[in-house]
């Protein structure tokens, strides 16, 4: 299992670039009249196709070909559901993969949202790596907080990596002050 | 995010220090186990514990990187070490309290963590 919404989105933005997409849109949000948090990963990936998808969700159904289990959507489905909340998966073979849980947000069951900087900075050197780019978009409160790493890369310019330490260090310093916390 | 301006500023802090970064053939390349068993055991604070420690000590010949399920979960969190002409050392269940250690001894003294490698572990 994994303990923090924060480690299902890094895990879930993960299956993304594995699907060779190159926009990866994460939202998170937080709505307190509705009692629910949101996480939403949207890729331009190679998809799946429809029977694939059926049982996608099952423990036992993977494309990875050493080992028969695949854990990262099952895992993420029982966080959401012993929330009180919900998932659901759309995809098409050829354009993308959509996943959404829904967690109850002030149920005792809900796992925390975690380190959101720590992920983001994860997944930034990763896309670097992978040539894909990736956009967070986190609403709370009537708060947003907004990142993209095309906007990243666009002040810092081709010659600095994304993949360097002290770039990632001072990026996740930099998150850290501006991002909402929900905990 | 609104601080661009800040952002910046790493660019200049990085541009001083991007001659050094070039040439040297003697580059290390740290990859962390990053799939869902890796992350369920708690391989994004060792990448950071990582980053943190390489940036410290700036560091400009380490490479750090991530990889999907190396294939032995239950050693997780998995770190591989690898230097040009030398065997790859494998550290299992590694903790963000071992980092220091393999960092200084490992990457900057060169000088293997024997007790941590899998070797040690099976």
């Amino acid at each position: 299992m994994l303990r923090e919404i924060s480690l299902h989105m890094l895990d879930l933005a993960q299956n993304s670039l594995s699907a060779g997409a190159a926009n990866i849109a994460v939202f998170l949000w937080a709505d307190r009249k509705a009692d629910t948090l949101t996480l939403r990963i949207k890729d331009d990936g190679c998809g799946m196709d429809e029977e694939f998808l059926e049982r996608v969700t099952d423990p036992f159904t993977t494309t990875r070909k050493t080992r028969k289990t695949g854990l990262g959507l099952p895992f993420v489905r029982l966080s959401a559901e012993l929330s009180g909340g919900s998932f659901k998966i759309a995809s098409k073979k050829g354009a993308g993969t959509e996943v959404t849980a829904v967690f109850g947000l002030s149920s005792i069951d809900r796992m925390p949202v975690g380190d959101l900087a720590e992920s983001l900075v994860t997944l930034t050197s990763q896309c670097d790596a992978a040539g894909a780019e990736l956009t967070f978009s986190l609403k709370a409160d009537g708060k947003s907080f907004d990142y993209s790493t095309s906007e990243v890369r666009r002040v810092l310019g081709p010659d600095i990596s994304l993949q360097d330490a002290g770039v990632l260090q001072c990026l996740k310093e930099l998150i850290r002050k501006e991002i909402l916390v929900l905990d | 995010m609104k601080s661009l301006e800040e952002l910046k500023a790493i660019k200049e802090k990085m541009k001083s220090q991007v001659n050094i970064r070039e040439g040297g053939d003697d580059k290390i390349r740290v990859v962390v186990g990053m799939a869902t068993c890796g992350i369920a055991a708690g391989a994004r604070p060792v990448l950071a514990a990582f980053l943190e420690e390489i940036s410290k000590r700036n560091l400009k010949n380490v490479i750090v990187a991530q990889t999907g399920c190396i294939g032995v979960c239950r050693l997780e969190p998995i770190v591989e070490v690898t230097e040009k002409g030398k065997d790859k050392v494998t550290y299992v269940k590694v903790s963000p309290e071992m980092v220091p250690r393999i960092v200084a001894e490992h990457l900057v003294n060169r000088q293997v963590v024997s007790e941590y490698t899998i070797g040690a572990a099976e």
